[in-house]
């Protein structure tokens, strides 16, 4: 019961903080315009208001709230997969995957292309070529998972998978033109306003199909909590269900990656903030918590992304470290103790 | 009852254990007594259905083990294994819970009869003052009981446990094996764990398994002590063992 009573709490502050997204934004529009213009009318001596709330921030709003979700949920399907509280779709190197897919597109294939000129077309390019790095990252990750004993090692590992990548990118920077690269840096910074109102149906689409796969495996990530044989033994198809999380957590980082840039640590802090708040390893609690959770703190690091209110925008990958460190840290901490 | 028939056990190509023929009656308490490395693990799990014989067969009231489904095994053989459960905000009655798994419906949502037979399980093993605990803060004992009230929750008739008194002081070692074999009596289940703790084994035990040099020889203590299979196993040393039951 009061579990129920958190989540609906935390659904409450996920309208609240989507209709102050809505609300404010880099650019100082009265309130009480927005509000008109949401009721369907032009504000006078200003038409260009009318296509930033609504082709500008609604979707960004969208965005921010679902890649907020779908981060939050990789990272606690990760952290259940490999019984690690450390991972996370940055930390294991899932995103440099992505990341590397991007760049193979953006710098070798189109090296004239930018993100905001590609076509939706274009657009599936990439989220494929995200996908299909992620993916193999991920699959890397379960076969040296299964060798390497140690949490701590499958860590490093992580990392070295990210220089690695970081460092092919960085080749592949020499042989690109120069607006490949400065498209791809500045996708690099992570920004909730590049999916746009044409590209946001198939976000959204990709986004809520990882979603809704994610909560189908509820009850096998319970099991998976006390490790591979003992889910095999309360009848758990593990072979099936790692393919699935494989899937699962391939799509959603590939997703967000491609269309919103790296994005760190939030999938590795969300899941901590939700057993911290609700205080239970079940994730028929846990998951919507997680999912509501990552919304509302992707949300805040939007608003907060506009703070300074001249129309330029802070972006999001300065934002999440300062928010997700301390919860990182906190986890380190306790494990000591 | 569990019976092994020709059952040869391994990995690859490399026997173990070879052509084992043995059975289990309901309702009992069996002690596997063995060396390191004699093959008790991988017997364990092969009963477990974790991995195939190499050969023969093990059958659960007369069905092949092969061939149940997982679903149809997780409701005929229950498991307490060696590895540590660590689950930050597991509670004991969370844990217990999981035992229904195989019972429950697609998200696992325990319906009110899972929870009577949870708590139920908590009350038998003796724990129900720590059901609220989250496991992180239990003692070593006391999490191997949370550990054998899943398996019981899990109601199987079979429970296998691989080293349960292992990593317990002496006090916990003693209590862990009375009440296995006061459950093994009370529910008619059988109930089969690798020990190396051999005194309290030969004491509490109603059936030893004993493998040495790829057999297995089964029996009381008192009928390996008379048979001078038991002498055989514990040494060199001059062993007597009285019978006082």
């Amino acid at each position: 019961m009061k579990d129920k009573y958190k989540l609906k709490l935390l659904a409450v502050a996920m309208v609240l903080l989507s209709i102050a997204n809505v609300l404010w934004g880099s650019l100082d529009i009265p309130v009480k315009d927005v509000w008109q213009i949401l009721c369907g009318k032009e504000i006078d001596g200003h038409p260009a208001w009318s296509i930033i709330v609504l082709q500008g921030r609604i979707p960004q709003m969208l965005t921010a709230l679902f890649t907020g979700t779908a981060l939050g949920t990789c990272g606690l399907l990760l952290q259940t997969a490999f019984r690690n509280p450390l991972a996370g779709p940055s930390i294991l190197g899932i995103d440099a995957g992505a990341n590397l897919g991007v760049a193979i597109v953006l710098l070798l294939l189109s090296g004239t292309a930018t993100i905001g000129s590609l076509t939706i077309g274009g657009h599936l390019l990439v989220v494929t070529a995200a996908m299909i790095g992620a993916l193999a990252i991920m699959a890397l990750l379960m076969l040296l998972s299964r060798l390497l004993r140690s949490q701590v090692m499958l860590l490093i590992t992580g990392v070295i998978i990210s220089y690695v990548t970081s460092s092919i990118i960085q080749l592949l920077n020499y042989s690109a033109t120069e607006q490949g690269v400065h498209s791809f840096v500045i996708w690099g910074m992570g920004n909730f306003a590049s999916v746009g109102i044409e590209r946001l149906p198939v976000f959204l689409v990709l986004s809520a199909i990882g979603l809704l796969l994610a909560l189908l495996l509820i009850k096998p990530l319970d099991a998976l909590l006390l490790g591979d044989r003992y889910a095999e033994n309360l009848g758990i198809r593990i072979g099936r269900v790692r393919q699935m999380l494989l899937l699962v957590t391939g799509l959603l980082t590939a997703t967000t990656t491609a269309f919103c840039g790296p994005i760190a640590f939030i999938g590795l802090a969300v899941p901590h903030l939700a057993r911290l708040s609700l205080g239970t390893a079940w994730h028929k609690t846990l998951m919507p918590a997680t999912m509501l959770i990552g919304a509302n703190l992707a949300l805040v690091c939007n608003l907060l992304s506009t703070l300074p209110r001249d129309g330029s925008i802070i972006p999001i990958s300065v934002i999440t470290p300062l928010i997700g460190a301390p919860v990182v840290l906190h986890v380190i901490l306790k494990q000591k103790s | 009852m569990i019976e092994l028939r020709h059952l040869t056990v391994g990995y690859g190509e490399k026997a173990v254990l070879s052509d084992i023929n043995q059975s289990l009656e309901a309702g009992r308490l069996v002690c596997l007594l063995g060396s390191n490395g004699v093959g008790k693990s991988t017997l364990l799990r092969t009963l477990a259905g974790f991995q195939p014989p190499l050969a023969g067969k093990v059958l659960l009231e007369g069905k092949d083990l092969a061939s149940l489904t997982l679903s149809e095994r997780s409701k005929a053989v229950s498991v307490v294994l060696t590895e540590r459960v660590e689950v930050p905000y597991m509670k004991v009655a969370d844990l217990v819970g999981m035992g229904r798994s195989p019972y429950t419906g697609f998200f696992g949502t325990l319906t009110k009869e899972d929870n009577a037979i949870v708590s139920e399980a908590i009350e038998m093993v003796g724990i129900a003052d720590l059901a609220t605990r989250t496991i992180d803060t239990l003692s070593d004992g006391e999490r191997q009981k949370a550990m054998l009230a899943k398996a019981l929750a899990q109601q199987t008739p079979v429970i296998l446990l691989d080293e349960p008194t292992a990593f317990l002081d002496f006090h916990a070692k003693i209590s862990t094996l009375r009440l296995m074999l006061r459950l093994a009596h009370e529910t008619g289940k059988i109930i089969l764990m690798s020990t190396h703790d051999v005194e309290m084994a030969l004491r509490l035990s109603d059936i030893l398994w004993i493998v040495q040099q790829g057999q297995i020889s089964t029996g009381t203590t008192a009928s390996l002590d008379e048979s001078g299979i038991l002498r055989q196993f514990l040494g060199d040393e001059e062993v007597s063992y009285n019978e006082t039951k």
